[in-house]
């Protein structure tokens, strides 16, 4: 025999072994099913038996009756109780979705009120405070025109001293007291009118800025960005902010300002004595 | 997976902290801040970014100017953008989406609409 004919004699005994295999499996799986049939023929049996026995012994048939009408009133039973406990699980699912998005909303909410305060007080350079006050009254609370004012306690007047949406010399002097502004600052209030109202002309909201109720300034709300309709819960938390911590960054940046003068004219001074 | 990169170009402090804030919610996310338009160009095409985020106007170098550069790169042309604007402002708006923006933020930014806009860009991008 050559090495090929080997080779292939070989690959015709796996063929074999395989197909007998498969044979063997197919056998077993078939006695497997005849076991199955002939259990399930018994139970047939039995049930059928049962049956017969009730119907040829009449109170074997109520009993067997009585049975089954307790079987379905359990399971009835147990029907009604699964149905409550999905009811219940779908309150506390609903539940959790309305918390989930009050968290989430309060979530946001609270880095607003974040970024808010922590770019307030991120410099002492009076402009530098001036502009974060103004990014936040345009990106946070979306005004369109409004007015800071810092306080001359000289003249018990409000001076514009930034402003957005119009020039700085179209914003009035305010006297303490005088008009929606000056009562603002006089009670120390934040103080809204209805935006619905507004013609862009008077103000809608003024801010007062105080620190130890002393007042350092004000912010003045003209009108608000065409997509803001009104002032929401946030907003008022906001002017809360602004008008506590804004207050201060003015404040700090004005004593700072003020300080570096007399540092300079200290040193001026110095500098004239010693040369 | 490798992390998302997220470039957001926005002269305002106030605006990039709020932005990273709402966008830090997104697991696997990298961010890179540009703080106007040259130095997000710098950014933008010295690194691989998957989306970014540009404020209209700025100094140095505005919105419009540097979407236009960007869109006319070959290398960037795919990268989703999504412009920040203010309401009344419709008309750079539309200029931007003219010029290749893919979608739109309008001031006051709301953190849940920041998140919304950029998942369904990364998405977009990965699909």
């Amino acid at each position: 025999m050559t090495h090929e004919e080997e080779d292939e004699h070989a690959r015709d005994e796996q063929r074999c072994e395989a197909v007998l295999s498969i044979f063997k499996r197919g056998a077993e799986f078939t006695k497997q099913l005849l076991a199955e049939n002939e259990s399930l023929r018994k139970e047939l049996r039995e049930v059928h038996d049962r049956q017969n026995e009730a119907f040829q012994c009449p109170d074997r048939w109520e009993q067997l009756r009585q049975e089954l009408k307790s079987r379905i009133s359990t399971l009835e039973e147990e029907n009604q109780r699964f149905r409550e406990q999905l009811d219940d699980v779908e309150r506390e699912n609903h539940h959790f979705a309305e918390r989930y998005l009050a968290i989430e909303e309060e979530n946001n909410n609270l880095a607003n009120l974040y970024v808010a305060s922590y770019q307030l007080h991120s410099t002492l350079d009076a402009g530098e405070v001036l502009k974060v006050i103004l990014e936040i009254v345009i990106n946070l609370v979306g005004a369109e025109t409004f007015a800071v004012y810092v306080y001359d306690d000289t003249a018990n007047t409000l001076q514009p001293v930034a402003s957005e949406g119009r020039l700085l010399e179209a914003f009035p002097t305010v006297p303490k007291g005088d008009g929606f502004v000056g009562e603002s600052i006089e009670r120390g209030e934040v103080m809204t009118r209805e935006i619905a109202s507004s013609d862009g002309e008077t103000p809608v909201v003024c801010i007062p800025l105080q620190v130890e109720e002393r007042p350092v300034g004000a912010i003045v709300i003209y009108s608000l960005l065409q997509q803001k309709p009104g002032f929401t819960p946030l907003d008022h938390e906001l002017f809360t902010l602004l008008a506590g911590h804004a207050a201060t960054a003015v404040f700090a940046s004005q004593l700072h300002s003020q300080s570096k003068r007399r540092l300079t004219t200290i040193q001026g001074f110095i500098d004239l004595l010693t040369k | 997976m490798a992390n998302q990169r997220i470039l957001i170009v926005e002269d305002s402090p106030t605006m990039r902290q709020l932005l990273v804030f709402a966008l830090k919610r997104m697991k696997n996310i990298d961010i890179v801040e540009a703080q106007d338009g040259m130095d997000g160009l710098r950014k933008v095409t010295s690194d691989d970014f998957d989306l970014a985020l540009i404020d209209i106007n700025m100094p140095v170098m505005d919105g419009l100017k540097l979407i236009s550069l960007i869109r006319g790169d070959k290398n960037l042309e795919q990268m989703p953008i999504c412009v920040i604007t203010t309401e009344g402002a419709s008309e750079d708006r539309e200029r931007a989406m003219g010029l290749g923006a893919d979608e739109y933020l309008t001031k006051p930014i709301q953190a849940n609409k920041v998140l919304a806009v950029a998942k369904s860009l990364l998405k977009k991008e990965n699909g």
